[in-house]
């Protein structure tokens, strides 16, 4: 990501941007707002569809809140966990930037996992991806997030291993906080999941 | 004056000391590509300048495709009970006609004009994301690609444009068309995202000192708001292709009615997406003919910052419209009564806009030179196409016009008389910038003339067609069932199939028109300035150099260009040139920048965007392919991940020649 | 950015001054966040009546705009990426809501 064109001239003291904000922040914050509009398609298609269960179980028969709490919470402290390494990557400590990296993919895991285990559950009692439109628009919606956090443990293990072997183009803190945002954005996405998908039953 | 390609030692030390990488330690898995003139060079290349070229070449060619099958089509109505084509061949051709010319044309081809003119016009080096802009080119490319294979593969995507579903499921589609189709538009769709966010960054952060907003060129606010267009509208469609393949893929049951699933899903979000996507094809014209209006009238713009703010009105308001393409789908009056008030007032920033062209022509000094002509050739076409959408957002008259020729007239009209002869427009306009030459008048004026005219007999008739009834998207039509007199439609798809025709004869002429200019030795190359130009493009060498700008330019002025060449003279009132274009680039290059770092070529961008076709076909053929492109985007992912954007000194392949005088590339001093 | 003097550390002003927060207060903010969730957690098991939706609907905002003012930093940040991120938020609000209006989706129940 931390690609730019270099255009500045020979006063190398003034910010190189009209705005005088990093390139590469900026980007994320667009692509951000961009993915806003792809889960709230995928969210909407879900609400829609809850309600149309012509075979197999309906939602509030199937979900575990207890368990789903776990997770949401799990997913949640992941969030602390990452900002406290930004602001580590901040202070360039890269032995704590390293540590808090690996907690928030481990806790990434931890949740990407229990959503496997919940699929394999819902499976079991009746519910498959084409079961009804209620299964379809569930396992869409919640794996389309449960890929956004893979994605997200992978970039944050490749970074971790960058860190390590100072492999990182660019400044490390700022790539460790672009990282951050998209980490951040996964989880509101959830937070919104969780009550809109888990919480209100149909 | 250094132009550093590669970054001088000492810079590299300075650069990477802090991450601790000795400048000897090659970063990446590859060695960088160095410069080259060979045709490599283009495979690897960051330049906005040249991505912008190979979106144009590209581009064209699939014009050229995509018109193939438009005279198809045009053939098979020319007489009754066309045989041609079979009904399902039919299918196929207007369901790839419409995708080919709006993905793989339309969309393109401002793509071109946005990474070539951008840059250029806000004063920039290049964009602010090279290799990301690169990556957009090749998913593009690839996308487009592996769309068209399927009429190789078992038959192409006939669902319409539109592709509703469930009518696109395998039910009633069992090809692998539409599976092609999904995929390679998601292909596309990145290209466009990306590109949306790499644009939105460069015109924000990238604008040389002094060029405020409300300084901008109204091309690159057209192009502003279009990315945000794009940026906005593309996951939603991303939503509706992912829902669809999972149904053709994976028997999801989202669009199965049995199951309970209601076929309006697929309707609004393709629509909330195509609403937004036919501003995304018609604002940058607007903004082409925006720029060479004034420049053909000698005046600026009139009401530039309402040029600029209704199109971002536009924009907003494009945002609320979707449903009137879906008045005969039982909405209810509600919605209908809403989305029909939506669409009227939509037309309001248009009218805007055709109100200040004409008033910017008002008293001008006009010269009627080609890309005038197409310019004005856009104001008077959109404004049919316009008024006819109107009719439609009346809502009980749409019920009688949709799904007829009429609607065809409608989007023809504002589609090829808009988005098209803006588009030519800037081709005429920009080829001597882009090229040396400049493309010949003469030719220019047939080419225009035959275009105008074989437009206008194509698609005027279909008003007349489309309100007796005829349905769009018919395969034959019987003498029998024609009518009589004026409103035999007989008669009339024979008119739309000639003037089919006559509009081919034009297109070719402007190819004719390029190989003369660029062949013939008469023509000479173009001055600096052949139209007496206004915006920052015009003040760069001829064609730009890499790095677009010796000196960053500093902007006091809207029409920066101009004011540099005219000043008023302060007793008289009287404004006088005081400079020629020679000289002002000239004294902009007097004090070149002493160090230029422009970003270094890559060979990951074409490597990454090349694994999508292939996870693409093996979902369509063999899952183990898929996991080998999987494999292919992950592992080069992480070599893009690993390479800096600009490469240290000896991270060149081949290796850099010698030390000092390799580092750097002296310039001769342009003039 | 990869700039020269970028590299060198120059240009890091956007950062010091742009952190709202220490990481005391960010694990203060975990447990406000931990509180809600477990409120959310209750209308589970207690019975909110008329408040059930409400309630729910208000946590979830609250807990959405803590993650991005101070995790995300939007609230000590430059306002362009607030508002370049809200426009996404809001316009999806608006156009799914929307859609789900002309499926009288809100009409269906209480
Ligand atoms: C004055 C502004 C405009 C208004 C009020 C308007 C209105 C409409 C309406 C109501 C329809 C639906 C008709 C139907 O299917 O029954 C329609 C269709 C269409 N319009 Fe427009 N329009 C306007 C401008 C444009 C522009 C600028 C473009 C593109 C450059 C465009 C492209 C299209 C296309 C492609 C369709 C047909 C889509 C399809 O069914 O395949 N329109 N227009
Ligand atoms: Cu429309």
């Amino acid at each position: 990501m931390a690609d730019t064109a270099l255009a500045h001239g020979a006063d190398h003291g003034a910010p190189h941007t009209t705005t005088g904000l990093s390139n590469n922040k900026l980007g994320m914050w667009i692509f951000l707002g961009s993915e806003c509009l792809l889960f709230g398609g995928l969210i909407s298609t879900y609400m829609l569809y809850k309600g149309r269960v012509s075979a197999g179980p309906q939602p509030d028969q199937i979900y575990d809140i207890p368990f789903t709490s776990v997770s949401s919470f799990v997913l949640l402290m992941s969030s602390l966990t990452m900002v406290l390494a930004v602001s580590a990557a901040h202070r360039r400590d890269d032995r704590n930037t390293n540590l808090w990296l690996t907690v928030t993919a481990l806790l990434g895991a931890t949740f990407v996992g229990g959503q496997v285990y919940e699929f394999t559950a819902f499976y079991r009692e009746g519910l498959g991806f084409t079961t009804s439109l209620f299964g379809s628009s569930f396992y869409t919606l919640t794996g389309f997030h449960g890929v956004h956090v893979t994605v997200g443990i992978i970039m944050l293990m490749a970074l971790v291993g960058m860190v390590r072997r100072n492999r990182i183009p660019g400044s490390k803190a700022e790539t460790v906080e672009l990282i951050g945002l998209y980490w951040h954005f996964v989880d509101i996405v959830w937070i919104v999941i969780f009550t809109l998908v888990y919480l209100i039953p149909s | 004056m250094a132009i550093i390609e590669r970054p001088s030692a000492e810079i590299a030390v300075a650069g990477a000391a802090p991450s601790g990488v000795k400048p000897s330690e090659a970063l990446g898995v590859f060695k960088r590509p160095a410069a080259s003139t060979s045709w490599k060079d283009w495979l690897v290349t960051v330049d906005h300048k040249k991505l912008g070229i190979m979106y144009g070449v590209a581009a064209f060619f699939f014009f050229i495709v995509g018109g193939v099958e438009a005279l198809l089509i045009r053939l098979q109505l020319a007489g009754p009970e066309g045989k041609i084509l079979s009904a399902d061949q039919y299918n196929q051709m207007f369901t790839m006609h419409a995708t080919t010319m709006v993905f793989l044309f339309v969309m393109p081809m401002v793509s071109a004009f946005a990474n070539y003119f951008v840059p250029l016009q806000i004063g920039a080096r290049d964009v602010a994301f090279p290799r990301i802009n690169a990556f957009g080119f090749w998913c593009w490319l690839f996308g487009g690609i592996f769309l068209n294979t399927s009429w190789f593969l078992g038959g192409a995507a006939d669902g319409g444009w539109f592709m509703y579903a469930p009518n696109s499921s395998t039910l009633f589609s069992p090809s692998h068309g539409i599976d092609f189709w999904v995929l390679g538009l998601q292909i596309t769709g990145i290209a466009s995202l990306t590109g949306a966010i790499n644009l939105i960054v460069t015109v924000l952060n990238m604008r040389a000192p002094g060029m405020k907003l409300m300084r901008m060129p109204i091309f690159t606010w057209m192009t502003l708001v279009v990315q945000f267009l794009l940026l906005f509208a593309m996951p939603v469609i991303t939503v509706a292709l992912f829902l669809l393949s999972f149904q053709r893929s994976f028997d999801a049951t989202f669009f199965d009615v049995a199951a309970g699933a209601d076929p309006l899903l697929w309707q609004h979000l393709c629509w909330i997406f195509g609403h937004p996507e036919v501003y995304i094809l018609i604002l940058p014209s607007f903004g082409i003919v925006s720029e060479i209006i004034p420049v053909f009238s000698k005046k600026p713009l009139f009401g530039y910052p309402i040029v600029a703010m209704s199109g971002a009105a536009i924009g907003f308001v494009g945002w609320g419209v979707w449903a009137h393409h879906m008045f005969a789908s039982g909405l209810g009056p509600v919605s209908v009564a809403v989305f029909s008030m939506a669409t009227m007032a939509i037309a309001v920033p248009t009218g805007v806009k055709i109100v200040n062209w004409i008033m910017t022509m008002w008293g001008g000094k006009l010269s009627f030179t080609v890309p005038m002509l197409f310019a004005i050739g856009l104001v008077v076409q959109f404004t049919i196409g316009g008024l006819s959408g109107v009719t439609h957002s009346v809502a009980p008259s749409d019920t009688q016009q949709t799904d007829t020729y009429y609607i065809v007239a409608h989007f023809h009209y504002v589609l090829f008389g808009g988005a098209i002869f803006g588009l030519f427009a800037g081709f005429y306009y920009w080829w001597p910038k882009i090229f040396r030459k400049q493309l010949s008048e003469s030719l220019g004026k047939w080419n225009f003339w035959l275009m105008v005219i074989g437009m206008n007999m194509t698609f005027g008739p279909m008003h007349i067609l489309g309100l007796q009834g005829q349905p769009r998207r018919m395969q034959v039509w019987t003498e029998a069932r024609a009518g009589e007199g004026f409103f035999n439609i007989g008669f009339w798809n024979r008119i739309a199939s000639l003037g089919s025709f006559i509009l081919a004869v034009g297109v070719l002429l402007f190819i004719i028109n390029i190989i003369y200019t660029h062949k013939s030795k008469k023509v000479a190359i173009a001055p600096l300035d052949p139209w007496d130009a206004r915006s920052l493009e015009w003040m760069t060498a001829n064609p730009p150099v890499e790095h677009n700008f010796d000196s960053i330019p500093t902007v006091n002025n809207l029409d920066e260009f101009f004011h540099r060449k005219y000043a008023e003279d302060p007793n008289t009132h009287e404004v006088r040139q005081v400079a020629t274009a020679e000289e002002v680039l000239a004294e902009l290059n007097a004090h070149p920048d002493e160090h230029i770092h422009m970003p270094s070529r890559s060979y990951w961008p074409i490597l990454v965007s090349l694994s999508l076709p292939i996870i693409c076909y093996g979902l369509i053929y063999n899952r183990l392919l898929m996991g080998v492109g999987a494999a292919f985007l992950l592992l080069t992912m992480f070599g893009w991940a690993m390479e800096p954007s600009t490469a240290p000194d000896d991270d060149f392949d081949p290796p850099a020649p010698g030390e000092g005088g390799g580092h750097t590339k002296e310039l001769a001093p342009l003039g | 950015m990869s700039t020269v003097t970028e590299h060198a550390g120059h240009t890091d002003h956007s950062h010091d001054e742009s952190h709202g927060a220490s990481d005391k207060q960010y694990v203060v903010i975990a447990l406000i966040l931990a509180a809600l969730t477990a409120i959310e957690v209750s209308t589970y098991y207690v019975d909110f009546g008329p408040l059930f939706m409400p309630t729910l609907f208000v946590l979830m905002a609250v807990k959405f705009v803590i993650v991005v003012s101070y995790f995300m930093h939007l609230k000590f940040d430059n306002k362009l990426f607030s508002y370049l991120f809200y426009t996404g938020l809001i316009l999806a609000i608006a156009v799914y809501c929307g859609a789900l209006a002309t499926f009288k989706f809100f009409l269906q129940k209480g």
